[in-house]
């Protein structure tokens, strides 16, 4: 009994101690963006950010194109053949829309996101701790917070919400085909008709959404990378724990969010 | 006069386990002292110290006049930058060049013109002999050039002090020899202090004005060369005469091999 106990109260320390170290480092970091910001930030460090804001979203947009695609269209035929049943087959358009610029649009963007880019700044940020290029900034006076997380931070920020509005265009464009090829509901119909279900405030509150997510993603990935103690094998494994903590938690955001919009009328 | 580094009982622990037992060193101003020990004996843990990257159970060490143990960040960093430090593993960034490399504290510290910023990397690269190398990656380079790679980012901001750990470690002996009189020559021509940490006799004996030496945390004995020479302690005699340290293990060791030997025929 006194182990289990003991346990408990190890792991509460532990985690208090990984939510203590996420907020440390989340307004460090804010307070190192200044310097990534173009025009009056640091010239290398937005050269940083715009490289990684490349890496971030435009390496990712086949990837995300394609998942939206496909989830869109799997979501039309689906919705459609249960919305038969009641006589409502012209409500799939407003499912598609609603979908997937209040959930799907954010969330699958995040959870692509967080595989490519999150496991890639565990591994960046990890292997940089274990061959001492971190204490080397370190030692030349230089913050890694600054010089490392602040570019990925501000890229983020900009590039997940704009995969997001990327990713609702495919779903709603794969859900127009799905109409087309089930109905022959010509395409110009369809996109009219998605222009009267489509709601600013679900795409406002879903770019909130992608805000949050990225935050999630770059803090808790890079937190995982700074943490590595030890050789290799420990890159690999913070690695995997930067994709697994970080889907867990947007996932776990994602469920909190519509409590929230609700609560304050966004939604 | 004061030493431009005073570690004054420095005691270091990890999970309870005692590393560095209550040390003092003085180092003076434009002298070579060179941490020698064997593996394990603390000597890199000394040196993170000494460069403010972990604090210490207890004890102070003093930079310039400034205790690092308890100083800000903001101090701790004006400290850092009369500081030049080469890793062991050299540590260049992998995703910039050598020439971008050496930049970098020139272009994160200075409002210099980047033309003036050129000619400075030029010239700390052509100090250590790299400057036809400039524009190759880290990877592309030997061990031997990427350390002095990481010894010309040490110089280019021009500290007083410059520290070097372990900077011929896995290196062949000529380039190792090189390295050292590069070391030789950074000290004749730019008057810098100079921490070398190592575990090299040879090494130690040609560049070390002092030479402290550590044995299981603490100094079994600081002095020059001829001092460190004709002492009779035990340990030191032992790293001089490459005795085992302990002759029980050496026993365990030989029996191991010998019953290897002799069942051979089980491993095949």
């Amino acid at each position: 009994m006194a182990s289990v106990v003991e346990d408990i109260g190890k792991r509460t320390i532990e985690n208090l101690d990984y939510v203590g170290s996420l907020n440390i480092q989340l307004w460090s970091t804010l307070r190192a963006m200044k310097s990534a910001l173009p025009l009056v930030g640091n010239r290398y460090r937005w050269q940083a950010t715009a490289r990684q804001i490349l890496e971030i979203g435009y390496d990712a947009l086949p990837m995300i194109s394609l998942m939206a695609l496909c989830a869109g269209f799997i979501l039309a035929m689906q919705g459609a053949t249960e919305l038969r049943r009641f006589g409502a087959r012209g409500f799939v358009i407003d499912l598609v829309v609603v979908a997937f610029t209040r959930e799907l649009g954010p969330l699958l963007t995040a959870t692509a996101v967080s595989g490519r880019s999150g496991s890639a700044f565990a591994a960046e940020i990890g292997t940089m701790k274990v061959t001492e290029e971190l204490d080397s900034l370190r030692v030349m006076a230089l913050e890694p917070i600054e010089i490392v997380l602040a570019p990925k931070y501000l890229a983020a920020l900009i590039s997940i919400p704009c995969l997001s509005i990327v990713c609702n265009l495919f779903g709603i464009i794969a859900g127009g085909f799905f109409m087309f090829l089930s109905s022959r509901l010509s395409p110009l119909l369809y996109f009219r008709d998605v222009l009267d279900s489509i709601a600013l405030r679900d795409v406002i509150t879903g770019l909130i959404k992608s805000i949050a997510f990225a935050t999630i993603i770059v803090h808790v990935s890079c937190l995982e990378g700074f943490r590595v103690r030890g050789g290799p094998d420990s890159v690999g494994r913070s690695t995997t724990s930067a994709v697994v903590k970080s889907t867990f938690l947007v996932i776990l955001a994602d469920a909190v969010f519509p409590v929230i919009f609700y609560l304050t009328g966004a939604q | 006069m004061m030493p431009i580094i005073s570690v004054r009982n420095l005691v270091v622990e990890y999970d309870g386990r005692r590393i560095l037992n209550k040390l003092n060193l003085e180092v003076e101003a434009g002298e070579t002292m060179v941490l020698l020990g064997g593996s394990g004996s603390g000597k890199s843990t000394l040196l993170r110290q000494i460069l403010g990257l972990e604090r210490p159970h207890s004890g102070n060490v003093i930079v310039k006049g400034v205790d690092i143990t308890s100083c800000s960040l903001s101090e701790l960093k004006k400290i850092r930058l009369s500081i030049g430090v080469a890793f062991q593993s050299a540590a260049l960034f992998n995703s910039l060049t050598v020439e971008e490399n050496v930049a970098l504290p020139l272009r994160e510290h200075t409002a210099l013109a980047p033309s003036i910023v050129d000619l400075m990397v030029w010239m700390k690269l052509a100090v250590v002999g790299l400057a036809d190398f400039g524009k190759l990656q880290p990877q592309a380079l030997s061990g031997g050039m990427k350390k002095r790679g990481a010894v010309a980012r040490a110089l280019s901001l021009d500290p007083e002090i410059l520290v070097l750990d372990e900077p011929s470690a896995g290196l062949d002996p000529i380039v190792a020899a090189e390295l050292d009189e590069l070391i030789l020559l950074l000290k004749q021509t730019f008057h810098m202090t100079v921490i070398v940490v190592t575990h090299e006799m040879a090494s130690a004996f040609r560049i070390a004005d002092r030479i402290a030496m550590l044995h299981q945390g603490s100094f079994r004995l600081i002095g020059t060369k001829e001092e460190i020479k004709a002492s009779q302690d035990p340990h030191v005699r032992q790293f001089l005469d490459r005795v085992p340290e302990d002759l029980a293990n050496q026993t365990i060791v030989s029996t191991f091999f010998q019953k290897y030997l002799e069942k051979k025929e089980v491993f095949q």
